[in-house]
């Protein structure tokens, strides 16, 4: 039996579950695991994608998300429940749930794996541009998948509902959320259609302000470089790459950005990709879509304008 | 308040990574090497730290010989002491790195003291396990969180902020404590040239690593599968902005 943790935050279930449940489902029984009672609701929605039993746990100290009593409920799970696998998500909760139970049932657990072997697992590093295939003893096998590695294909079934006691320890509530703030609605940088990104190449923060324009006027938002927030020209929260945000626009438009490999695999799951820059040999002009060879600073207010033009 | 900061030394490719003929590393012949950001930051935040609350900082590496440009880096930028865990040939994996850490850390506290904080990255940089720092703080029993974008220190514990899908999680943690730090948190400053003096003169104590190997096991890397596409160059200079927008147009962004 394969035992999938569901991520949720407070009921609602992360799209990165449905891919882990579709996952698990190409190898076996699966079974899925709902932490706290908020996730109750979602035997339904857990068993659209195959999952015949839901085991669901509460506890007080599961109100809210917490790193280690999440973890001590997974590994309590694997002792009472005797999977030969457990998969989470590839997200920050669900690699840190795994890491967690992992060090309390003191097994290896394989983080972001993209594929699984029938003696092996292949699993990305350095953020996707590397793979790694590595084999797994365990008497578990403790496993994350990485971000859209595996379709949410449907395959709906009837779930049986089994409530699971676990014992918890109060002190594991020792590392607790103590205030929490919604993020308001509206487009971010990983949801956003068109991401108008500069690199070094811009020159300045002031250089930003014709991207802004150019990202205002297609609806979409502006992104940067690392070597763009090194330089304090642009908030680390504009940051597009393997340690910034992962985005997925209609649109990627790179300008001044050499494409160096840490910044390509934040970008390379955009539909299309345009590079602006005066290297036609630059890493970024050779991947991308489209290119425009040329001085950003004289390329991107052309473009701006000629939008304005032809809506008149 | 006493701080250790786990870093590890990882090559810095460039526009791609090439693999050696036995598939078992990266080429670094033309590479040079750096930690990962989100190390980077965790320094950082452990010089900032000592600067408002006082203390000393210690900066930890479990890696070959030449780990001790990172360690010196590092006390480049503040941080006093430098410990290596010297390894030869190849990485060691996340089980067995957790353990031999946690055991060294076992072994200073014991002659110096605890660490009111240690601090590790939220991710390696090469493999990006997201484990090690789990793992020590287990083995050590103390509390941790990852992923953390703020640290504000106040009587026996720490707030730590993150940043989340759904938004701000601010959680508390008593000391002693482990984060994993996410960059962003701060920015890091660049080494003076009297820092890069002083970390010269840093003595680098090392400690022999004990670990036994864990069940995660490296095959062989592989490239990742890459989309070929041939670039259209849409023309040169401002003049390319009518044939760009056409193309906008095309793929339906601009309504
Ligand atoms: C572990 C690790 C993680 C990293 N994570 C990230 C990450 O998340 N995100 C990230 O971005 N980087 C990341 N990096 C850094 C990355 O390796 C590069 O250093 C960085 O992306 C370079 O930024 P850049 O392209 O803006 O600058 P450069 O590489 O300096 O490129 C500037 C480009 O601008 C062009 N240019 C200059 N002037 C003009 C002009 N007037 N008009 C048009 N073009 C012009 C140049 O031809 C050049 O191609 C990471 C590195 C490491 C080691
Ligand atoms: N060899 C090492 N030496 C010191 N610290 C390490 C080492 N490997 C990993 N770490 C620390 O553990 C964090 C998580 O690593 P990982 O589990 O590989 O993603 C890193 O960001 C480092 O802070």
């Amino acid at each position: 039996m394969i035992l999938v943790v569901v991520e949720h935050d407070r009921g609602t279930m992360s799209p990165a579950t449905w891919e882990a449940l579709a996952a698990a489902n190409n190898l076996g029984e699966v079974h899925a695991l709902t932490i706290g009672k908020a996730a109750d609701g979602l035997v339904e929605q857990i068993s659209v994608f195959g999952a015949t039993t839901v085991h669901q746990v509460d506890d007080a100290v599961l109100v809210d998300y917490g790193p280690e009593a999440w973890g001590a409920v997974v590994a309590q799970a694997a002792t009472s429940l005797g999977p030969t696998m457990i998969l989470a998500t590839g997200t920050d909760r669900g690699n840190e749930v795994m890491a967690h139970a992992a060090a309390l049932l003191d097994l290896p657990m394989v983080a972001n794996v993209v594929e699984f072997g029938d003696d092996h697992l292949v699993r990305v590093r350095w953020g996707g541009s590397l793979l790694e295939r590595c084999s797994l003893d365990a008497s578990i096998q403790l496993v994350t998948i990485a971000h859209h590695a595996f379709p949410a294909v449907e395959a709906p079934v009837t779930a049986t509902v089994s409530p699971l006691w676990v014992e918890l320890d109060p002190a594991l509530s020792r590392s607790v959320i103590r205030e929490r703030v919604e993020r308001a609605a509206g487009v971010t940088l990983s949801t956003a259609p068109v991401v108008v990104s500069g690199g070094r190449g811009v020159g300045s923060a002031d250089g930003f302000a014709p991207l802004q324009e150019l990202a205002t006027s297609l609806g979409g938002v502006v992104g940067c470089s690392r070597a763009v927030t090194n330089l304090g020209w642009r908030n680390h929260t504009d940051q597009v790459g393997q340690t910034g945000t992962r985005i997925a626009p209609d649109i990627y438009i790179a300008c001044g950005i050499s494409g160096a490999i840490q910044h390509w695999v934040g970008a390379m799951a955009s539909k299309k990709i345009l590079a602006i820059n005066t290297d036609p040999e630059a890493n970024m002009v050779t991947k991308a879509d489209y290119a425009v060879i040329g001085d950003l600073h004289q390329v991107v207010p052309a473009i701006t304008a000629e939008i304005h033009r032809r809506r008149g | 308040m006493r701080i250790l900061v786990c870093v590890k030394r990882v090559p810095a490719p460039g526009a791609r990574i090439n693999i050696t003929a036995d598939g078992q590393a990266i080429d670094t012949a033309f590479l040079g090497f750096t930690m990962s950001p989100h190390e980077e930051c965790a320094v950082e935040e452990a010089v900032q730290l000592i600067e408002k609350h006082g203390g000393e900082a210690t900066v930890l590496t479990l890696g070959p010989a030449e780990a001790d440009e990172q360690l010196r880096y590092a006390a480049s930028l503040g941080v006093a002491n430098a410990v290596l865990l010297p390894i030869t040939g190849g990485d060691w994996d996340p089980q067995r790195t957790a353990s031999a850490i946690s055991t060294a850390i076992v072994d200073i506290e014991s002659t110096d003291g605890p660490f009111d904080l240690i601090l590790f990255g939220n991710e390696s940089a090469d493999s990006g396990g997201f484990q090690v720092g789990v793992r020590v703080a287990h083995a050590l029993g103390r509390p941790i969180v990852n992923g953390i974008k703020g640290i504000d220190v106040q009587e026996g514990a720490l707030m730590a902020r993150r940043e989340a899908d759904v938004g701000v999680e601010v959680y508390e943690v008593p000391m002693p404590a482990v984060l994993g730090v996410k960059e962003g948190i701060n920015l890091p400053r660049y080494p003076t040239l009297k820092g890069r003096l002083a970390s010269k003169k840093v003595a680098v104590a090392q400690v022999a690593p004990t670990g036994e190997p864990g069940g995660q096991k490296l095959i062989t890397l592989m490239p990742a599968q890459e989309q070929v596409s041939a670039t259209v160059i849409l023309g040169n200079g401002p003049d390319a902005a009518s044939a760009v927008v056409d193309m906008l147009e095309e793929i339906g962004v601009l309504k």
